[in-house]
Formats: C-alpha cells, structure tokens, sequence
C-alpha cells in the first residue's frame, strides 16, 4: 500500500491488523469505542488499521497485531466460553509472543486463572494473567481515577467480580478513586508483558490517549519489527475531558 | 391526616420551585398503605406503562385515548415516575377521605420502581414497551431489566400488551397468570426493515425464540410516508390516517402501543375515529421533540438517555440538519458512566457539525465527536452559559438541543423563564 493516489495523504506507515474479540456478545458498556479509538489514532499516526471482529465459532486469527475485548453480561460469557477454551491455546501463544492485549471487565476475568461464582462454582480463565476473582453479590461501581505508567488514567467501573492478583503478577494501576480490584488492596487491573487486564469502561482509551498510544507502538513494533513513527495528535479535548474528571473525583 | 400532611408538603414544595417526589415521600412515611387504599376502588383498574424507552409519550397518548371516549383518567403526567411520584400527582387529586376521583389510573412507572409499586397495588393491565441498554449502572444487566418486566406481567391480573418485534417483551407472554389476556402491538411486516431504528439488536440472541403471530387483537403500525401513518388490526380494520404532533418513527410506535392497549382496555367502546382525534392532539411531552419557539426561530428539545434512544433521535432528525448543541450530565438520573455515548454513531452530524457541547461531560461529548469526525464549535460545561451563547450566536436559526435528563431539566428551566413557558408538574391538561 502507498497510500492515496492523489498523493494528499502520506504513504501509509504500514498495517495494523487490530481483533476484537466477540463485538457481540462482549462489548455492552461502549467497549467498541477502545476500538473505533485505535482505528482512528492508526490512521491519524500515518499507519493502515484492519479491523477484524471476532465471533464464536471462527478460527482466531494468529496475524492479529493487537487483540480488544469487553465487558458482557453473564449470558454473553457463557455464549463465548466455549470459543474462548477452544481459542485459549492460540491467545497464549499469541501473548507469550509478545502481541499487545487489551481486556476490559468480563474478558479480563476470563483471562484469569479462575472464576469463582457467588454459589462456589469454579470456572475456568485461560490463565494469561495470574488473577483470581471471586463473585459478589454486591456490584462496584463509579467512576475510577487511576496511576498508572501513563499518568493518570479516567474510566468507570461496573463488576460484580472481586479479583486477586497472583503473587508478583503486577496491576494496571493503583487506585486514586474508585474501588479497582477489589475495594481494599488499591490495585487496579493487571498487566503481564504486553497483555493488560483492567476493569474500566468509559471507554477507557479515547479520554486516555497516552494508554491508547503505549498499545499502539506495542502492535507497530510487533507487526513491523521498526520504532514507532508518531503523527501529530490534538488531543485537547481528551486531555481536558480527563483533567476534569480528575480534578472532581481526585482533587 | 397522611392526605392533609401530602397537600401540604404539596404547597410547600412548589413554593421552593420543584422537588415533586417530596408531597409523596411525605405521605408514604405517614400512611404506607396510601395507595392500595386510594387505588382500589377504581372501576376500570390500575394500568401500569413500562419499559425502557417512550414511557412519557405512551402513557401521555394512552390518556388522550381513554379520555376523548370519555373515562376520567388519574396519572402522573409530571415525569416523576418512581412510586413517591404517583403518590404526588395523586394528593392533588383525592379527597380528604383518600378516595380518588377517577374510573381509571395510567401510570407511567421505571421498570425496577413498577415492580416495587406491585407490591402495593396489583395491576389490573400492564403495557411492556421495550428492554434497551438504559442506566447499566443501575440496572446492571439488560437481562435483569428483562427479568423486571417479567415479574410485572406475573402480577398483573387482568391483561397484558406486549411488544411484538422486542423478542424480550414478546416472550414475556408465557409467563402470564392462567386467564390473563395477552395482546401485541408492533410493526407491519411491510416496514420491518425499519425495526433497527426502534431497538437494538446486537444484545438479543433468543435463537431459538420465534416471534408469535399476531391477530385482529393486535395493532400494527403501517407507516404511509414520513408523517402519515395507521394502526392496523387483522385486514380490515384500521385506526387512521393520522399524522402527530411529535416527529419520527418512534412516536409512531409509541400510538401504535397507545392504540393497542386502549382498544385492550376499552373493547366494544373502542371507536377508532376518537383515538385518531386523541392522538392527533397530543403535544410532545416536555423535552421529548418539544418545540419552543425561541425568538421567534424554532428550537426542538430532545431527551437522550442511551444508545437507542439516541440513535432513534438522530434518525428521527438527522434529514433535517439545523444548528445543534449537545448538552450532557451524569447525574444518577442520567445514568453517571457515559460509555454508552460510544454506542451511538454520531455521523449523521458531521455535515453541519455541532455549535456547542455543554453539561458536566462537556469534554467526553466533543472527543465522542471528534472520534466520528464530527466539527464541534464549541466546548462549555455550564449549561447556563451554553445556552445564553447557543441562543444569542444563532438567533436567527432553528435550533436543536440533545440532552441528557437533568441537564434537559435545568436547560428547560431556564427556557421557561426566558420565554414565558409553564414548568414541570404545570402541564396544561388537554
């Protein structure tokens, strides 16, 4: 690809194969937006994005630069878990192989090690991240402040499962606002290599550009094996919409 | 006493300027058994209208109905649909021995609040709208929303009306008492490419669910052109051609549903030429596409509250692009995460772009916008402000304004004082 014909555009940096793993049945709180925001920021950056959804029943694809997925509810989990075991020896290779991973609420419980439901029942994670969590029947939920290795980091929260991480298994974040994890350890999410694991909606990647641009060059560096060329972004509007909700929930 | 207490409550409220669940909280801590005891007594029972979206429209059209035939008719026509608000419009209206003056109440009811309100009064009918995503974090799931109006329709006792199209209020129909009637309203089949505007199909996959056939109980909309429409039953039969007050297929199917359960409710008495003059007369509620003539230019406000809602506004309005501003809080009334705003398409904006985005999440609006390459203007999170700028740059335009619930409170508000229009909970009776 050597970008528009008209020659108005730059060539194009290269392409950036991005999954979305079950669109469907696993992206009810605005999750699609992490998605449509890398779409947009690939492009803005000068680089081509190819955007695969993936459904169950389908092969995984094991070009994907970049995989994405979402919260559901309890009947969209239990329509993805046999896909996801099916799929779980591909994700693991694809992980430890270095391929940048983003995974909100639900999809981040299932890349845990175990689900424990409110009635003691052990499901299953393809054990990517070394977390357990544990159902509740009280749900948290509100908005959320994070610290984190990109600065601040706004989203919102809405689970019901109370998650543990592993021994040395590191989190996204530590909490400023909110509950994360659990409500009582300050930790928020989980990240092992490029695989991260979080609980915030939001979506969390439009209003958290310098996250968004960490995965970014993760899947560049991956898929073409050279740095990470940034374009110009405005991001203004991000910026403040973040600094806002900072400054309300976070002094 | 409760009563006389309620009335006062009632007096000192509007005297503060708002607050209309404060008569009813009154009254409930004074006599809980209020309701039951003021509601039992009506001839024609106790309808409950519910569902995620069009629930102020549907109650408003299905009043108009039953009134133009001539029923005296209770609601809570002041947007204030939780229990305490029922109870408010109620004080208002009753006798001081608490007997209300009335053969039927319409009661438009929030899907978790209807079921607390059953637990009082058993309805006689219930009319199920629809189950979008609304509010996840306060309803949690769409399941459990489902769940909600399921138990409603098990604890109504003469009849239920149900969404044909929405697979999760049509399946509702199983679950009713043995001897309560079920009827349908919904869409012709003809127009049911058109079903994406009205619900959401990407969180149904009831598979194995085959929709029921409808009969000549059930209406179905049949849309002529943009604005001309009829309810249909069986062949022959058709309410219409009537065209509304409000715009868009929404209304439409809101008439359909407003048809249906009048026709339910009033059988042999039922006179088709009565509905279509109701319905014909019907004013937009307050911020749902209501008009207010700003300066002497047209301004249109419309409620947002989740992603169907939204994208039912923009197809609704998206072929006549004017000046826009998009105001949106999150309030708990508002639903506090503003995810949901990235599961709205925005594109139908771009043309003219947006003047301004205002409210607490001012900044989340534009960057929604910005992502779909939508021109925003203008950023300012005061509505007050936003509005003064938004009238006075664009004076000479129509205008229209896309907001969430309590910034539509607060910007009516203001409207009303600016151009002399009655408040909330002061709607002119028809």
């Amino acid at each position: 690809m050597s970008g528009d014909p008209n020659g108005i555009h730059p060539p194009s940096k290269g392409q950036i194969k991005v999954v979305h793993i079950y669109p469907r049945e696993m992206s009810i709180y605005g999750d699609l937006g992490n998605t449509r925001c890398l779409e947009s920021r690939l492009r803005w950056h000068g680089y081509e994005p190819l955007i695969h959804q993936h459904h169950p029943g389908n092969d995984f694809p094991k070009d994907a630069h970049l995989v994405l997925g979402g919260g559901g509810q309890d009947s969209g989990q239990a329509r993805v878990q046999d896909d996801l075991a099916h799929n779980s020896e591909v994700l693991r290779e694809l992980a430890a192989d270095g391929t940048a991973m983003l995974m909100i609420c639900g999809m981040y419980q299932l890349f845990g090690n175990t689900f424990i439901t409110i009635e003691g029942e052990r499901l299953p994670g393809i054990g990517i991240l070394d977390v357990t969590t544990q159902g509740n029947a009280k749900r948290m939920i509100g908005p959320v402040v994070l610290d984190t290795d990109y600065g601040d980091v706004v989203g919102y929260e809405n689970h019901s499962g109370s998650t543990e991480l592993g021994s040395g298994q590191r989190p996204f974040g530590r909490v400023k606002s909110g509950m994360g994890n659990n409500g009582t350890d300050k930790t928020e999410g989980a990240v092992t290599g490029s695989v991260f694991g979080s609980y915030l909606h939001g979506p969390v990647l439009p209003a958290n550009p310098a996250f968004a641009d960490a995965l970014i060059k993760l899947a560049v560096e991956r898929a073409l094996g050279e740095p990470f060329l940034p374009g110009q972004i405005d991001d203004e509007i991000a910026d403040q919409a973040r600094l806002l909700q900072v400054r309300r929930l976070a002094g | 006493m409760a009563v006389t207490a309620g009335k006062m409550a009632r007096v000192a409220s509007r005297l503060r300027g708002g607050g209309s669940a404060l008569p009813g909280l009154v009254v409930e801590r004074l006599d809980p058994r209020f309701l039951t005891h003021a509601l039992a007594d009506l001839s024609r029972g106790v309808v409950v209208v519910t569902g995620t979206n069009g629930k102020t429209t549907t109650t408003k059209m299905l009043v108009a109905i039953l009134r133009e035939h001539g029923l005296t008719v209770f609601s809570n026509p002041t947007g204030s649909n939780f229990t305490r608000g029922v109870i408010s419009s109620m004080v208002a209206e009753i006798t001081l021995s608490g007997q209300l003056k009335a053969d039927i109440a319409v009661l438009e009811l929030d899907e978790a609040h209807a079921l607390k309100f059953a637990a009082e009064v058993k309805p006689t009918h219930a009319l199920l709208l629809n189950v979008a995503r609304d509010q996840l974090d306060r309803f949690a799931e769409i399941d459990h929303t489902a769940r909600l109006l399921a138990e409603l329709a098990e604890q109504t006792t003469i009849g239920v009306v149900l969404n044909l199209n929405d697979s999760f209020v049509s399946r509702i129909a199983g679950r009713v008492r043995t001897g309560v009637s079920v009827t349908y309203f919904g869409v012709d089949p003809s127009i049911a490419d058109r079903l994406p505007e009205l619900q959401e199909a990407d969180v149904r996959f009831e598979d194995d669910f085959t929709p029921p056939k409808p009969t000549a109980a059930d209406g179905l909309l049949k849309p002529h052109d943009e604005r001309s429409f009829e309810v249909r039953f069986g062949s022959a039969d058709r309410v219409g051609p009537m065209v509304l007050k409000q715009r868009g297929l929404a209304a439409m199917i809101n008439a359909t549903a407003a048809t249906s359960a009048a026709r339910a409710l009033l059988g042999d008495e039922f006179r088709n030429g009565v509905a279509v003059a109701a319905l014909e007369r019907v004013e937009p509620p307050f911020g749902r596409g209501e008009v207010i003539d700003a300066d002497g230019q047209p301004l249109e406000l419309v409620l947002v509250k989740n992603p169907a809602g939204f994208t039912v506004a923009l197809s609704t309005y998206g072929n006549t692009p004017v000046t826009t501003m998009v105001a949106i809080n999150d309030n708990y009334a508002d639903g506090r995460d503003v995810s949901w705003l990235y599961d709205v398409s925005f594109k139908s904006l771009r043309g003219k772009g947006v003047a301004l985005t205002c409210g607490v999440r001012a900044y989340d609006m534009a960057l929604r916008l910005q992502y779909d390459e939508v021109a925003v203007a203008r950023v300012e999170p005061d509505l007050d402000v936003a509005l003064e700028r938004f009238l006075t740059a664009y004076k000479d335009e129509p205008k229209r304004i896309f907001c969430t619930y309590t910034a539509m409170m607060t910007l009516r508000r203001n409207l009303a004082a600016r151009y002399g229009l009655a408040n909330f909970g002061e709607e002119p009776q028809p």
